[in-house]
């Protein structure tokens, strides 16, 4: 599965990485094994559109991950 | 007692080149609070609204908030509030730097500009003393060499000026302050070259903090507040680490990011152009505003100079909205925009507008002497946006005048992604829908800081809210425009609302200035705000029709990326927007003026 990963997500890890896909992964989930706590993403995208971390993932979503940040 | 507002207005009429001091009614400013709102009511107080808008009878009102100058988290934002060139309605630009405090601590909340110099002038204030002075050796240059220049003649000077954009009245020209602090949209600029005004130098010899109403109970609430701003992950973190550039992924991810000129809504070479991206090989150093925790800018390192580098918008203009994918080209033209003083988000969407018309074939070749409006050409963004500052060659003339404009000459004006002709930032609204209300009825046109619905649509802040749906937006979008209103007129930066709510603004104010604002009252002086400059826009002719978006966002679906197929429905939010408003075919009715105390 395709996990894209941006701002200070990125550090000390790749830009894309590919996570192998399990049957009733959710985004908690998703997190544990990227050695990320849940309360530093606040936007958390599943082909694009917003959801929460308890959203069910398939295996051919494209998860994107940001932690807290603006602009204007 | 004492309060943050200086109570001295500075008139000066370039005509007859005097200058007066004039005493600011409390009632009034505290009514209007300041800057956008007090800027806009002292405005129209003395303006016929269908007034040309590059003629000596059009005046400029350059004015702070009560909390510029004062201790508080960004307290140095001023505001430039004419009529716009570009628009033909209200324009209040907003800046931030150092300019704006240094006025409140020579002792002046506002200018008026008035009438026009029969050749070219500027302004020198130390503190008490005005003096007009021969312009003739600076018309023509940048905003830089005019800056330094001027910081070697009046040592201490913190200057505000125009650079060849304003001289040429660009339509789409800036007010600058300390070389790369703009006064960006509208064409503002062009209004203050119109009366032969190259630059206002101000220097303050006894004040470097404005005195306020009650200090102890400014104190701790700025306290609490700058508490906030560091402990919130926006304002704390992310801007200070990336910028505001830090968007151009996320905006991307939802496929709402413009790209060609709205020809597609997502660059799968974004990355490249990213805030990460910018902090990873360009960032030197990290820039801030006069009494700014937080520090968004981005300083880059241009040719072995230190040189503001561009921010989001600017990014996103340049970039994907021009085909562009290297940053290198991207801070060359945001310099080269700073140094014109042209308004960034203006200059690069007409130039991706000239590249859709060279495109289809509406421009030819021969007109872009030798520099091809093609996507993707590194330097065609930053030949044609020195073209369109210095107003040089048939098309660049035609360009400075805005996309509007250059794509009525062609025929093809739907190719320009204005709204009442002023071009729009980097969101699209068929995927962000709240956005989309926003931009159709802000009161200064295309713009994305008069109701930043991308704060709630995309970012979650202060809740989230589903970016395709329409449900409450309108009731969202009047909230977070009347909201702005009350930061534009208090000389906070619009940046701090991703920290503080309107409580903390009210207690800021109060403290500083002895009113009695609490959180209704505050949001009804920003509704005011908002109705005022309705009502102006109204008398200078604007027709109902205009709030409306482009047609591309109406009828033609995002054709690629996540939000493929999302058309506006700014059809079904507009009626419902005007009826929350108390508004009528576009204007406010009876009821709501009174309502209003308008």
């Amino acid at each position: 599965m395709e996990v894209r990963l941006f701002a200070t997500l990125r550090e000390k890890r790749e830009k894309v990485v590919d996570v192998p896909w399990t049957p009733g992964l959710d985004g908690y989930a998703l997190l544990g094994t990227l050695g990320i706590a849940p309360e530093d993403v606040a936007i958390f995208l599943i082909n694009g559109v917003h959801h929460r971390l308890d959203a069910p993932l398939n295996a051919e979503d494209v998860v994107a991950l940001f932690p807290p940040v603006g602009g204007g | 007692m004492a309060t943050s507002y200086c109570g001295k207005i500075l008139r000066i009429n370039l005509s007859n080149k005097t200058c007066r001091v004039e005493e600011l009614d409390l009632e009034l400013a505290e009514k209007f609070i300041g800057g956008r709102g007090l800027g806009t009511k002292l405005y129209m107080d003395e303006v016929c609204p269908t007034v040309d808008a590059l003629s000596p009878e059009n005046k400029v009102v350059i004015i702070s908030g009560p909390l510029t100058g004062t201790a508080t988290p960004t307290g140095c934002r001023y505001m430039v509030v004419t009529k716009s060139p570009l628009t033909g309605m209200i324009a209040s630009s907003n800046s931030g730097g150092k300019w704006g405090a240094v006025l409140k601590y020579a002792g002046y909340d506002a200018i008026i500009l008035e009438g026009k110099a029969e050749t070219p002038c500027y302004v020198n204030i130390v503190d008490d003393k005005v003096e007009l002075l021969d312009a003739a050796h600076l018309w023509g240059t940048t905003v830089e060499t005019c800056k330094h220049t001027l910081e070697e003649a009046h040592k201490g000077a913190s200057v505000l000026n125009i650079g060849p954009a304003g001289e040429t009245l660009s339509l789409v020209a800036a007010v600058m302050n300390e070389g790369e602090r703009a006064a960006g949209r509208s064409g503002v600029g062009a209004v203050v070259g119109s009366k032969n005004l190259k630059a206002i130098c101000v220097t303050a010899t006894t004040r470097s903090v404005m005195p306020v109403y009650d200090t102890e109970a400014l104190k701790a609430v700025t306290s609490k507040c700058m508490a906030k701003i560091k402990e919130n992950g926006v304002t704390g973190a992310g801007l200070p680490t990336y910028g505001t550039a830090v968007l151009v992924n996320i905006i991307n991810q939802v496929g709402a990011y413009p790209t060609r000129n709205w020809q597609h809504s997502y660059d799968e070479n974004a990355d490249a152009t990213s805030g990460e991206t910018l902090k990873e090989k360009h960032l030197v150093k990290n820039g801030f505003c006069h009494r700014c925790p937080i520090g968004c800018g981005r300083i880059v390192e241009i040719d072995g100079k230190h040189v503001g580098g561009p921010e989001y918008e600017t990014i996103w203009g340049f970039g994907s909205n021009c085909g562009i994918t290297d940053l290198e080209y991207i801070n060359r033209a945001n310099l080269m925009c700073n140094e014109m003083g042209n308004d960034t988000i203006s200059v690069s969407c007409t130039i991706a507008a000239a590249m859709e018309l060279y495109q289809k074939g509406y421009i030819k070749e021969e007109e872009c002497e030798g520099v091809p409006l093609i996507w993707g050409n590194g330097e065609a963004i930053v030949v044609w946006t020195e073209r369109m500052g210095r107003g040089e060659t048939a098309l660049g003339k035609l360009m400075a005048q805005g996309s509007h404009r250059l794509c009525e000459h062609y025929g093809h004006p739907e190719i320009a992604m204005v709204v009442k002709k002023q071009e729009l930032p980097a969101y699209d609204a068929r995927g962000i829908q709240g956005i989309g209300i926003t931009y159709a009825t802000s009161n200064r046109g295309g713009c994305h800081v008069r109701g930043y619905m991308i704060a709630p649509e995309i970012l979650g802040s202060p809740e989230a809210l589903e970016r395709t749906a329409i449900d409450d937006k309108h009731v969202w979008a009047k909230i977070f425009q009347d909201l702005t209103a009350v930061i534009d007129s208090s000389g906070l930066c619009l940046f701090t609302s991703f920290a503080l709510g309107a409580a903390e603004y009210a207690e800021l104010i109060n403290a500083a200035t002895g009113t009695n604002y609490d959180v209704n009252s505050l949001l009804e002086a920003g509704e005011r705000v908002y109705n005022l400059e309705r009502v102006f826009n109204q008398k200078a002719g604007m027709d109902p029709s205009e709030d409306t978006l482009p047609k591309r966002l109406l009828e033609e679906p995002i054709a690629h990326g996540v939000s493929k197929g999302h058309l506006s429905r700014l059809d079904e939010m507009l009626p419902k927007y005007y009826e929350a408003r108390g508004w009528e075919n576009a204007f406010p009715t009876q009821a709501t003026l009174e309502r209003l105390g308008l």
